[in-house]
């Protein structure tokens, strides 16, 4: 069995942690330099408020009854960890997705105890982080994804969803789910799938896989025995188009070496660049993660994620790479052995409507123009000669950004000035 | 001759097992290698005070009315969120939206936050939207000018 453990409204649920009267209210987070609203509380998806609605377009009436924070990626990242760190007293196997998601393996665990266990856990993680998730289990990742949107939505779950692959509920339940409702199958596809004839979640998984191998690609086939019920998806297969972009690796063997951290993060990160841009994307944050191998019991375990804003929305590999050296330099500790480490860009916006905080420097047309044209011809070399042909070396020093966060929240978990206060 | 006993808490049967130094020297029964005795590693006070890492927060206390329980203004809380809350134990609370500090006590079959200065009235638990956000397991101050905490 698969969970998959989503983090409700995350951003949101780790400012209500630390400031209880955000509870019930409708509480919006902005993108770096306070541009779109990347995070929202249900009750202000209820006022209208779209997902990446430029905060200065909100109606000034709506504006008045929302509370909009800056983001608190010190936060966010800190909160993640400790989330993360209760799953993994759950189970060995936790594959950690994206900052609010992370996929279980319950491999050799009992069935029919399993719903009851992942309760037990989903109010562990509550009780000792503050953070409210929701369980969807199944055997493969899309069908634990579904269910786990099931357990969001419908209450009778509270919270734990377990879809049987066979049952008639899952076959109802897919009938009537749209295929862009399913995760991995972007716009286009859809499109396309609709002029094949399939409109549902369950005529996608009754399609001939070959078929649709010739159409689309191995993805897309992959996808029908997921439906199916089989577990045949890598997660660097899935990274979801434009809200963020993955790329981690396990080493072949464990390291305490900072080299080998940095080779690895400098080759991630170069990696992640090359994929926000052929989505014509740019990243507003990076979070740099480590950890050590679990199952190891006779070796100190440690497992670290920091997010990292970045001065600018940008899509440039070598600014990627600074920060993930930075947040390197933050994580490292010495005398562990790693097993693992990745990138993640976060908070994606498109290229083409890129929005520029007041205080953040823009950069003039003639250098982005350069730079542009130096990105793409990176990414020309590498498709044409194979990955890693050209490669980066350290990226030059540039000068600060200020970053625009006039309503940032303390960064209650990293700061000894910035601590939560409790009355006495 | 009378024996005394001081009781240090109860065994925690939440918290993993600490990992404890190897003894350099063979373990024989009776006859341990003087040597062991000189085999030191730092003191890690943080995992000496702390149990639960990832639900363990600090906290900073501000005002006075919990002095006497020794919370100083402005001192250091650690607060574990993993802890069941129980009467007698030093709680963080959310009231009314405020994170508060207080004691946890039973006043007549009925629970009440109460401060440790007598000229704060304790706060009945009914009639507030209370909501449990953690113990506070140890609240640090300086003591010493130019030290903070």
């Amino acid at each position: 069995m698969i969970g998959l453990v989503d983090c409700n409204n995350f951003y949101v649920s780790c400012e209500r942690v630390f400031n209880p009267r955000l509870e019930g209210e409708a509480v919006g987070v902005m993108s770096n330099n306070d541009g779109c609203v990347v995070a929202r509380s249900q009750e202000i998806k209820s006022l209208g408020v779209a997902m990446g609605m430029p905060a200065h377009q909100i109606d000034p009436h709506i504006r008045r009854k929302c509370t909009l924070l800056s983001s608190n990626y010190a936060l966010y990242g800190d909160m993640s960890s400790r989330v993360t760190d209760v799953l993994s007293q759950h189970t060995p196997h936790v594959d950690v997705y994206s900052i609010d998601e992370s996929f279980l393996s319950f491999e050799g665990f009992e069935a029919d105890t399993l719903e009851e266990r992942c309760q037990v856990m989903r109010q562990q993680v509550r009780r000792d982080t503050g953070i409210p998730v929701s369980v969807g289990l199944s055997t493969s990742k899309t069908l634990a994804k579904i269910a786990n949107h099931r357990a969001k939505k419908e209450s009778m779950f509270n919270g734990v969803a377990m879809m049987d692959p066979n049952s008639n509920d899952t076959r109802a339940f897919l009938e009537q789910l749209p295929v862009n409702e399913i995760w991995g199958v972007a716009g286009r596809s859809a499109a396309r799938l609709h002029t094949l004839g399939i409109e549902n979640a369950w005529q996608l998984r009754t399609a001939s896989p070959k078929h649709l191998r010739r159409h689309f690609s191995v993805v897309m086939e992959r996808l029908v025995y997921e439906l199916r019920g089989e577990n045949c998806i890598s997660l660097d297969d899935m990274s979801q188009p434009k809200k963020q972009i993955m790329v981690s690796r396990s080493f072949g063997r464990l390291t305490t070496d900072k080299t080998d951290l940095r080779e690895a993060l400098r080759a991630h990160a170069s990696r992640a660049g090359e994929k926000l841009r052929r989505q014509n994307g740019l990243a507003q944050a990076l979070m740099v993660f480590v950890h050590t191998n679990r199952f190891r019991q006779d070796l100190p375990s440690y497992s670290k994620r920091l997010v990292i804003p970045l001065p600018h929305p940008t899509d440039d590999s070598r600014e990627l790479i600074k920060s993930a050296m930075a947040g390197l330099e933050r994580v490292f500790k010495k005398d562990i052995w790693y097993q693992k480490c990745g990138i993640m860009l976060m908070d994606l916006c498109d290229h083409d409507n890129e929005q520029l905080g007041l205080l953040a420097e823009p950069i003039s047309d003639e250098k982005r123009a350069r730079n542009e044209k130096l990105m793409a011809t990176l990414d020309k070399l590498n498709r044409e000669h194979g990955k890693n042909t050209v490669r980066l070396g350290m990226p030059r020093k540039q000068n600060a950004w200020e970053l625009r966060c006039e309503h940032r929240t303390p960064r209650y978990t990293t700061r000894w000035e910035e601590l939560a206060v409790a009355k006495t | 001759m009378s024996m005394h006993f001081t009781i240090l808490g109860r065994v925690d049967t939440m918290a993993r097992p600490l990992r404890l130094p190897l003894a350099a020297g063979e373990v024989r029964a009776g006859f341990p290698s003087p040597a062991d005795d000189y085999i030191e590693v730092e003191l890690d006070l943080i995992a000496h005070l702390i149990k639960h890492p990832s639900a363990t927060f600090f906290l900073r206390a501000k005002g006075t009315s919990m002095e006497d329980d020794g919370i100083k203004d402005n001192a250091l809380l650690i607060v574990d969120r993993s802890l069941n809350p129980q009467p007698g134990h030093i709680v963080i609370m959310s009231v009314d939206g405020e994170l508060t500090c207080k004691k946890l006590s039973i006043m007549g079959s009925r629970p009440y936050l109460v401060a440790s200065n007598p000229e704060f009235k304790p706060i009945p638990l009914s009639g507030h939207d209370c909501h449990n956000w953690g113990v506070v397991t140890h609240s640090i101050s300086s003591l010493a000018p130019g030290f903070a905490i």
